[in-house]
């Protein structure tokens, strides 16, 4: 019997040896794997084709369909290759710091101008502006909605804001440092502050995933209207405010800062740049249509 | 050093309580488990099942579990999202974007788990064992206990399994969830949103964060093991004295 507890024992301590061996595997993993994403980050890595520009850009620009509506033509013309990455404005500006990309085009004036201010970008350039709108549900419980009978909506964006606090109703934020997120923070500023109400829910996600929670759960919401547009038709959410000069959403582009990584493909961002802020890019942009509705207004040529 | 502050920081955060890191914490491990308190019993009973009693139907059983353990837990999240949706046949339980939802897919990732590991442990399992406890006339449920007592250390890693598939889960906790801060945002939905953000180092930090935490639950786990060896000496003793 002692013999066998023996074996027991011994058998305990193999489980313990081989969770320490896994436990220490997975450490050395863990570290190792910090280690690599750190050498990815900051240092050189092979000299990409410079046929090829990678471009970090919002979501709006590439769910919408814009890209893909601008790019070909653009690819035809030049003979380069336009690989775009669609991530958030702050995983956009990031994969720029970092050196990851070649130009990035966004939309959120207070850190693109950070972006610059830190050496991380250069040269950016007016391409053109959407708009955003607060949307609701249909029964608009905050009264949020303001419209003389058969005309365009005239509520103003901070006062919808003001009427869905007031009344408690549920709002979606994006919480993402999106350019959406930021825009929406700027209209609470301009409101005096973002009150804290149990029906605030900061859900950090996507544009198309926030118009899905903000529909589920019939809560208030705010928009780009590309988003909106390519999403509406399964939505039970209505506009309530649009229109408002204060929900105008300027995109910039941006050049990754050749000083700083050498390796980037600023011969050929530059002449991405050119041709959509020229007379031909500017018409294609103006005259992308979604369902019809024009998303995007050029905004290169001043006063235009 | 990109990585190092960052880190650093978090687990000074982590040290002097900061409420929010704490409370997205505190939705992981409650999420997890709850979770796994309900799949434990369940999945096990399942595995033992599967591994002792013989009936129509049953390799195709072990095979559905078995090819189950690769599911994609963000398809998971798409089902129950499409059933919790207001829309969904259960939308008028207002589950959506809840803990509860959380919990309900975190048990139908872990049983696959738990079950097939139990299941591997089981039939792994001396078979005299449980035939001769029967023989001596324990009861069925008594002769499961005696052999699933004796797998006891294989139990334990079924269910760590499970609660490390849970844990780390992101797919069907953004779905279901919708990463609400405050409620249900949980370490992988942050590490997501971080991420997506730009902030990879605190993506990262937070995944320290998470490692951390797995290893004091399996530390907890293994002290208890080590414990347990003492105490239920005596039943693996006379388990033995069965055998022979």
């Amino acid at each position: 019997m002692r013999m066998y507890r023996g074996g027991q024992q011994d058998r305990w301590w193999k489980a313990q040896c081989a969770m320490a061996a896994m436990l220490s595997m997975v450490m050395v993993m863990a570290i190792a794997g910090a280690a690599l994403a750190q050498s990815a980050m900051s240092t050189a890595r092979p000299a990409p084709d410079q046929r090829v520009i990678r471009m970090a850009t919002t979501t709006s620009t590439e769910n919408s369909g814009l890209l893909g509506w601008l790019l070909p033509a653009f690819e035809q013309k030049t003979g380069y290759t336009v690989r775009v990455v669609s991530v958030g404005t702050g995983a956009a500006l990031k994969l720029g710091v970092n050196g990851d990309v070649d130009v990035v085009l966004v939309h959120a004036r207070v850190a693109e101008d950070q972006f610059i201010a830190s050496g991380a970008g250069v040269d950016r350039r007016d391409v053109m502006y959407n708009d955003f709108m607060i949307a609701g549900p249909k029964s608009d419980p905050a009264r949020v909605r303001v419209q003389a009978p058969g005309t365009r909506l005239t509520g103003t964006a901070s006062g919808a804001l003001k009427a869905i606090t007031a009344t408690q109703q549920r709002f979606v934020s994006r919480g993402d440092d999106s350019g959406t997120h930021q825009m929406e923070l700027a209209l609470w500023r301009l409101g005096g502050g973002l009150p804290k109400w149990p029906g605030y829910l900061s859900a950090g996600r996507g544009m198309g995933e926030v118009l899905a929670m903000a529909n589920e759960l019939q809560a208030y919401v705010l928009t780009d209207r590309g988003t909106w547009a390519s999403m509406r038709s399964g939505l039970d959410l209505t506009v309530l405010v649009e229109g408002d000069p204060a929900l105008s959403n300027p995109y910039g582009i941006i050049l990754v800062s050749p000083v700083r990584h050498p390796h980037v493909n600023a011969k050929g961002a530059r002449l991405l740049m050119d041709w959509l802020t020229s007379s031909e890019g500017q018409r294609r942009i103006g005259e992308f249509r979604v369902d019809g509705q024009t998303l995007f207004f050029p905004a290169a040529r001043k006063g235009g | 050093m990109e990585l190092l502050e960052p880190t650093r920081d978090a687990l000074h955060r982590l040290v002097v309580l900061d409420p929010g890191l704490w409370q997205v914490i505190g939705v992981s491990l409650r999420v997890s488990l709850i979770a796994l308190a309900i799949v434990t019993p369940i999945a096990v009973a399942g595995g033992f099942i599967l591994a002792m009693v013989r009936f129509p139907g049953r390799r195709l059983l072990i095979l559905l579990v078995q090819s189950l353990l690769a599911f994609p837990t963000v398809v998971v999240g798409l089902l129950l999202y499409l059933l919790l949706s207001r829309r969904g046949p259960l939308g008028a339980m207002q589950w959506l974007f809840t803990q509860e939802a959380m919990i309900a897919g975190q048990v139908i990732i872990a049983f696959p788990v738990v079950c097939a590991f139990t299941l591997a442990a089981v039939q792994a399992a001396d078979p005299r064992l449980h035939e001769t406890a029967r023989m001596l006339g324990a009861s069925p449920l008594r002769a499961a206990f005696t052999l699933l007592g004796e797998v006891r250390f294989a139990l334990v890693a079924a269910v760590l399994s499970g609660f490390g598939r849970v844990i780390s889960e992101v797919g069907c906790a953004l779905m279901v969830g919708g990463n609400i801060a405050g409620l249900t945002r949980n370490i992988p939905t942050a590490i997501a949103l971080e991420t997506s953000r730009g902030a990879f180092t605190e993506g990262i930090a937070l995944g320290i964060v998470l490692m951390v935490i797995a290893l004091v639950v399996n530390a907890v786990l293994v002290l208890a093991q080590g414990a347990g060896q003492g105490a239920s000496s005596p039943r693996a003793a006379r388990a033995l004295w069965y055998r022979g």
